[in-house]
């Protein structure tokens, strides 16, 4: 392509404005190949890395190799899978993980959405406020998970000595079966809120004050214009948020692995970590591909229904 | 931008109750939801500042009980735990954060000088399949880490990446590609095609009129877009922590968590290492605040 360039206009730049180069020619170095160029190395790198390795595991989910034993890799049918499927174990999992998801998602939604609804009532100090709620969200897994960790130990936990101090007893939070789902519920709720009510406060602000104005001359009540008015234009950009923070807590790994490890018992164990126990401790490698081959699955699904809407939203 | 729009959605309520009255009604309303809002803020800030104070507290108030929330010995020897080690010389915490600054910087590097060019053909030709393809390069995004890392981890122990901060740089790029190719799309969209049409119509070719006119006014949008690429690297936890092990390649985020593995854990140590890690974060965060939205949903909403 380069040898289409021509010689005299390596630097166009000083003379630019004054003597322009010969049109013509150079048109014809040709959209197509360009936009081939600019895109494909780009795309290569996602083939590369994404598409190779779940192809990979695709072929490892028919067969019952395992990464330590090494030896040859033997064909096994759709045996994995219906041993995924009927296993008790998974449907355990895969309980938690859902309850999990609706649990935390839903929370978010509810909190974030609030908050967002207290800000955008605010005349002074939106921005301040705004910043100070974002903070829990941009921070890594690994410190929300390991501080949260700390605060929640039953003995010198700062939750606990707070609960002490005003004569509730003591809770151990992440060595008792129910606690420890919902002490991850809580953590997640922490984390992600901000991120709802990040977008519900978009959506709030752009509503036209001009509706909420015609609706107090026509002595419209509070909840009447909060019904009408404000939720059917903040629902859309919600339900995207909703739906990309359920796309991310059903995935959800690095959260479990440092604040309970799974555990007590397996009540924390959500699929993704079930899948690297399976993977990376019991050594199933191909059970483990069948596994996430599922999850990746439903994961599709459930993109393709936030991509769907995004793009009505976009275009509607 | 919406959020930071001083623009008041609706100012107070108007009900339908005499002047004096509904201000009245308005203020204690307002009063109450002023009190919520600080309640919610407290609580979400709680554990924040509560980190930072365990991080300059004497090991002894750490693990006080009852926790001491103001009287306690101020003291900076976690901070200096964090960067020396005992023996004297760089503590093994302070290599996983130079390893962690070189995999994020190349990997944003990476993923910047494969994404921009790309998010640039998208939005100017008329590419097959064009929104297809977007959506595959959007999807790629969402697989689940501990999938990915079974084949990942398989291929790198062929062709010997595993334990390699360059097996690190490039699954992160390939993670931060589908990212930057949507976001840096939206800020392409925003300049005309008409200035390149322009500059077409003087002469120059499709490149450089994009070198010349497009190119510059990008740029504001490729630093937003490498910022929250260089976050998203920075704290990422699964790829870390299964493709690398040795002290010399290992990240922050896994040595960090690596505190807490024996009998006994240094939480004044951790709650620093954990200031240390999260504070360019923040700043970074407050740099590209304008762009929170989109950033946030990997460049799919914008406002």
């Amino acid at each position: 392509m380069s040898d289409h360039v021509p010689l005299t206009t390596d630097r166009p730049g000083q003379v630019a404005s004054a003597a322009p180069p010969a049109p013509g020619r150079s048109r014809r170095l040709g959209d197509r190949g360009l936009a081939v160029a600019f895109i494909s190395p780009a795309l290569l790198l996602l083939l590369a890395m994404s598409v190779f390795p779940l192809l990979w595991a695709l072929y490892l989910s028919f067969t019952d190799y395992s990464a330590t034993r090494g030896g040859p890799a033997n064909f096994v049918g759709f045996g994995n899978y219906t041993a995924i499927l009927t296993s008790a174990q998974v449907h355990t999992r895969a309980l938690t993980t859902l309850i999990y998801v609706v649990g935390a998602v839903g929370l978010q939604t509810v909190l974030g959405f609030g908050i967002a609804y207290l800000i955008s009532r605010r005349t002074h100090g939106r921005g301040v406020l705004t910043t100070l709620f974002l903070v829990p969200m941009m921070l890594s897994p690994v410190v929300v998970g390991l501080f949260w960790r700390f605060m929640l130990d039953a003995q010198f936990g700062v939750v606990n000595s707070m609960l002490g101090s005003v004569g509730l007893g003591q809770v151990e939070w992440l060595t008792r079966q129910r606690t420890a789902l919902l002490s991850l519920v809580v953590v997640d709720t922490w984390q992600w809120t901000p991120f709802i009510m990040l977008i519900a406060l978009a959506g709030l602000t752009a509503v036209p004050k001009y509706l909420y104005e015609a609706a107090s001359i026509d002595r419209a009540s509070e909840w009447f214009r909060f019904r009408t008015i404000t939720l059917p234009l903040v629902w859309p950009l919600l339900l995207i948020a909703v739906m990309f923070r359920a796309i991310e807590a059903f995935r959800l790994f690095d959260l479990v692995y440092i604040l309970t490890n799974g555990g007590p018992g397996v009540s924390t164990e959500t699929l993704s970590f079930h899948i690297y126990k399976v993977a990376f401790l019991g050594f199933n490698t191909g059970t483990a591909s069948a596994y996430g081959i599922l999850m990746v699955l439903v994961v599709i699904v459930l993109t393709q229904f936030y991509l769907r809407y995004l793009n009505k939203l976009k275009e509607g | 931008m919406a959020v930071s729009v001083d623009e008041a959605v609706a100012t107070g309520p108007a009900r339908d109750h005499t002047p004096p009255a509904r201000r009245r009604g308005g203020r204690g309303r307002s009063v109450l939801e002023v009190a919520l809002l600080t309640l919610l803020a407290v609580v979400m800030l709680f554990p924040v500042l509560w980190m930072i104070e365990t991080s300059i507290k004497e090991n002894r108030d750490v693990y006080a009980i009852p926790a001491k929330f103001f009287d306690f010995t101020i003291t900076l020897d976690h901070y200096r735990d964090v960067f020396v080690d005992p023996d004297g010389g760089r503590s093994a915490l302070s290599v996983s954060f130079l390893n962690s600054v070189v995999v994020a910087g190349a990997s944003t590097v990476l993923a910047t000088v494969l994404g921009v060019p790309a998010a640039w053909a998208y939005s100017r030709f008329a590419v097959k399949a064009k929104k297809d393809q977007l959506f595959f390069i959007l999807s790629t995004r969402f697989m689940p880490p501990v999938v990915v890392v079974i084949p990942i981890f398989l291929m790198y122990r062929q062709v010997g990446l595993i334990d390699n901060k360059l097996g690190l740089i490039l699954i992160y790029s390939a993670f931060n590609v589908p990212f930057t190719i949507w976001m840096m799309k939206g800020f392409v969209d925003e300049v005309p095609a008409e200035y390149e049409d322009a500059a077409m119509l003087d002469g120059y070719t499709r490149l450089q009129a994009f070198r010349r006119f497009t190119l510059p006014l990008l740029v504001p949008g490729i630093a937003a877009t490498a910022v929250f690429a260089l976050i998203f690297s920075w704290n990422e936890f699964v790829f870390a922590t299964f493709l690398t092990s040795s002290d010399d390649v290992r990240t922050a985020p896994p040595a960090i968590a690596g505190l807490i593995g024996g009998t006994t854990t240094d939480w004044g140590l951790v709650a620093a290492a954990s200031v240390v890690f999260a504070l360019p974060v923040l700043v970074f965060a407050y740099l590209v605040r304008k762009h929170l939205i989109a950033g946030v949903t990997l460049g799919a909403v914008r406002r």
